[in-house]
């Protein structure tokens, strides 16, 4: 007799898969502690709801509007043994804190002769939020960070992502930046009960295809999965890889994908223009010689009035014209 | 009175122990054995001797990138410092830091820094963990009179007092951020004044008395110990040398830099422990010690192995390999 147990998932928001991660390593790893702007109240997008009545104002430290400290400290209680998760609200606020993440935190390993690990999460909600928020609060920057070497760089679209890469982020002992889909922190999905962690660097395929190999990750997957499913209804079978880690990424996958298809489409919400598709693209290239397209936003910065904002955004119709295109 | 005499002499041999490192450190420069840049803090010894000497090893400090003084008064040792400033696979960092980013955690020395007001959110996040660890370790960050006009110096003060934390900041104040007077860069009234705006027990003394450091840092370590939240240290002192090995410093007088020089820590602490009755032999057997020390040093960085090509993919992180 063999019981089929189905394990068990339950709904929930991105906001709340993440909350629940930080909840559970904080249970379980007292060494484990957060630090931002407006903690106590429960962070910007809830991810934060609660913690402070659990765990005290030691471990959910609401602090100053102090970016670069806030990111220094970080560092600094890394170095001195603990494991900080560092939330700085948004990514574009993280600018004020580069030479912190840049020169310090990412660099530390390396130029201290491995004397030390800097186990810290940088948390880095990135690309258009609610909308209309213009140029200083919808920026997608992922190539400048995956460009730096010492950092791990995960973009997470899922619920069930978002609580197992989180997790994965606090255990690990390296500096890992998360930049979470701001657009879809709403947005809910089945998340598994009970401790789980996704391995970094391991893409999911979000949809089976055998014409076209579509790499994303991030906020777009939900208008990338849209414009698969229309492509579909116009015959064209395409497979969606959802990158989930950007450094390390999956090139295993996206290759044996690649080489399957024959093509490849990689979709962004980043300006087009030198950013992290460009790199997956030249190593389907090196590797496959499979034709490569590209689609990002054009670049400019993003404008307030919503024309200006969808002239940016990359959505559901203009991949679902660059799949065919890639497929002429 | 008797303590004072020890305490003096164990000042004087840390004191000549950084200096000589940092001659020897100019003589393996002009030797092109020393590959970069080197920062040398000569004339400053008393501020990084007379703060140290406080400080237990589980303590931390966080310096600048002129840390070779902080570190040595930390307890590192010299050979492995020295291999470091020669880029040796046997350095304190593998010879992937260099003098700007010389660390050693084995003594709490959690790194040069190569940016300028870079150490300060360090020390503030050392003491905040240790809090939260429940140790009893303080953090010491050292820094110039230049970083005083950088964002992190308000950041990392408010900070600290914020949340009063276990830190003593000590600004090094050697008259110049690199070649400009720093009083001419700085408004108002300066460090000191804006520590104690931000609420930090604060203190002036001179820098280049190691007993007037000692003493000023003592009394703040002790408030900080209690837990009374952190305190300042602002300690006026006088780089004698260029920014950098290679700054032959044009921007001063040679009447200036004279007068300078006949208010050397070493020396005044030299001159002092005499009239305490020690004797000139026990001075120079502690320079020679040193020397010999620092020669020491010197050869075995020289014959230490180089990192190899396959040493800079190493520790850069643990997952995702370098390519
Ligand atoms: C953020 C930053 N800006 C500029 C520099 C270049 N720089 C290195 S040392 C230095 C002067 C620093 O002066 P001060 O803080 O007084 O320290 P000192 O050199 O006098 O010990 C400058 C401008 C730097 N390293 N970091």
């Amino acid at each position: 007799m063999s019981v089929q147990s189905t394990p068990k998932t339950t709904t929930m928001t991105i906001a709340e898969a993440a909350r629940d991660a930080l909840a559970e390593e904080m249970r379980r790893d007292p060494s484990v502690w957060a630090l931002g702007e407006d903690l106590a109240a429960g962070g910007i997008f809830g991810t934060y709801k609660g913690l402070l009545d659990e765990f005290g104002a030691q471990r959910i430290v609401s602090t100053p509007i102090s970016e670069s400290m806030i990111m220094n400290v970080g560092f600094g209680a890394a170095l001195a043994g603990t494991r900080p998760v560092i939330e700085m609200r948004i990514l574009d606020f993280a600018l004020c804190a580069w030479d912190e993440l840049i020169n310090q935190i990412a660099k530390a390993r390396f130029m201290f002769g491995g004397q030390t690990n800097v186990p810290v999460v940088v948390r880095l909600p990135q690309g258009i939020g609610r909308g209309f928020q213009a140029a200083q609060h919808s920026q997608s920057l992922e190539a400048w960070l995956v460009h730096t070497p010492g950092l791990v760089v995960l973009a997470p679209a899922t619920a069930a992502d978002e609580k197992g890469l989180l997790k994965a982020a606090i255990r690990s002992d390296d500096p890992v930046v998360m930049l979470d889909p701001k657009s879809l922190f709403a947005t809910t999905g089945e998340v598994p009960a009970g401790d789980y962690t996704i391995p970094i660097g391991e893409a999911r395929i979000a949809r089976e295809g055998s014409d076209l190999t579509l790499v994303t990750w991030s906020s777009l997957l939900p208008a990338v999965l849209a414009a698969a499913e229309k492509a579909g209804e116009a015959g064209i079978s395409v497979e969606v890889i959802d990158l989930r880690s950007l450094w390390p990424w999956d090139r295993t996958r996206v290759l044996a994908s690649a080489a399957r298809t024959k093509r490849a489409l990689i979709a962004h919400e980043a300006v087009r223009i030198g950013g992290f598709g460009a790199e997956i693209a030249a190593t389907i290239t090196e590797e496959l010689g499979v034709p490569v397209a590209r689609i990002g936003a054009p670049r400019i910065p993003v404008g307030y009035a919503p024309v200006l904002e969808n002239t940016y955004r990359v959505n559901a119709e203009k991949i679902f014209a660059a799949i065919q295109k890639a497929m002429r | 009175m008797a303590d004072r005499v020890e305490l003096g002499v164990s000042f004087l041999r840390t004191m000549v122990r950084i200096r000589e490192f940092e001659q020897h450190a100019r003589i393996g420069y002009d030797a092109g054995e020393i590959p970069g840049v080197v920062h040398l803090s000569i004339g400053q010894e008393a501020v990084a001797v007379g703060v140290c000497a406080n400080l237990a090893r589980e303590d931390y400090v966080a310096s600048t990138h002129r840390g070779h003084g902080h570190c040595v008064a930390k307890g590192a040792e010299t050979g492995a410092m020295m291999a470091e400033l020669f880029g040796k696979s046997t350095g304190t960092n593998k010879g992937k830091g260099g003098s700007m980013h010389i660390a050693d955690f084995s003594v709490g020395m959690l790194g040069a820094n190569g940016v300028v007001g870079g150490g300060i959110g360090i020390a503030v996040g050392a003491a905040q963990a240790a809090r939260l660890l429940g140790k009893k370790s303080i953090s010491v960050c050292f820094f110039g009179d230049g970083a005083v006009n950088r964002g992190p110096f308000l950041e990392g003060l408010n900070w600290s007092v914020v949340f009063k934390l276990p830190v003593l900041f000590v600004c090094e104040d050697n008259a110049f951020s690199a070649f400009t007077r720093a009083s001419s860069t700085t408004a108002g009234k300066g460090a000191s004044a804006r520590a104690e705006a931000i609420g930090l027990e604060t203190r002036s003394v001179d820098g280049n008395d190691v007993f007037a450091v000692y003493d000023a840092a003592h009394e703040l370590i002790a408030h900080i110990r209690e837990g009374r939240g952190p305190a300042f240290l602002y300690a006026p002192t006088y780089r004698l040398d260029g920014h950098t090995v290679f700054d032959k410093a044009p921007y001063r007088s040679s009447e200036e830099l004279e007068r300078k020089r006949e208010d050397d820590p070493v020396s005044d602490l030299e001159s002092r422990l005499r009239e305490w009755g020690v004797a000139q032999a026990q001075v120079d057997k502690i320079h020679v010690e040193a020397r010999e020390e620092m020669v020491r040093a010197m050869l075995s960085a020289r014959r230490a192995p180089l990192p190899t090509e396959a040493d800079a993919f190493l520790d850069v992180q643990n997952i995702g390999a370098p390519v």
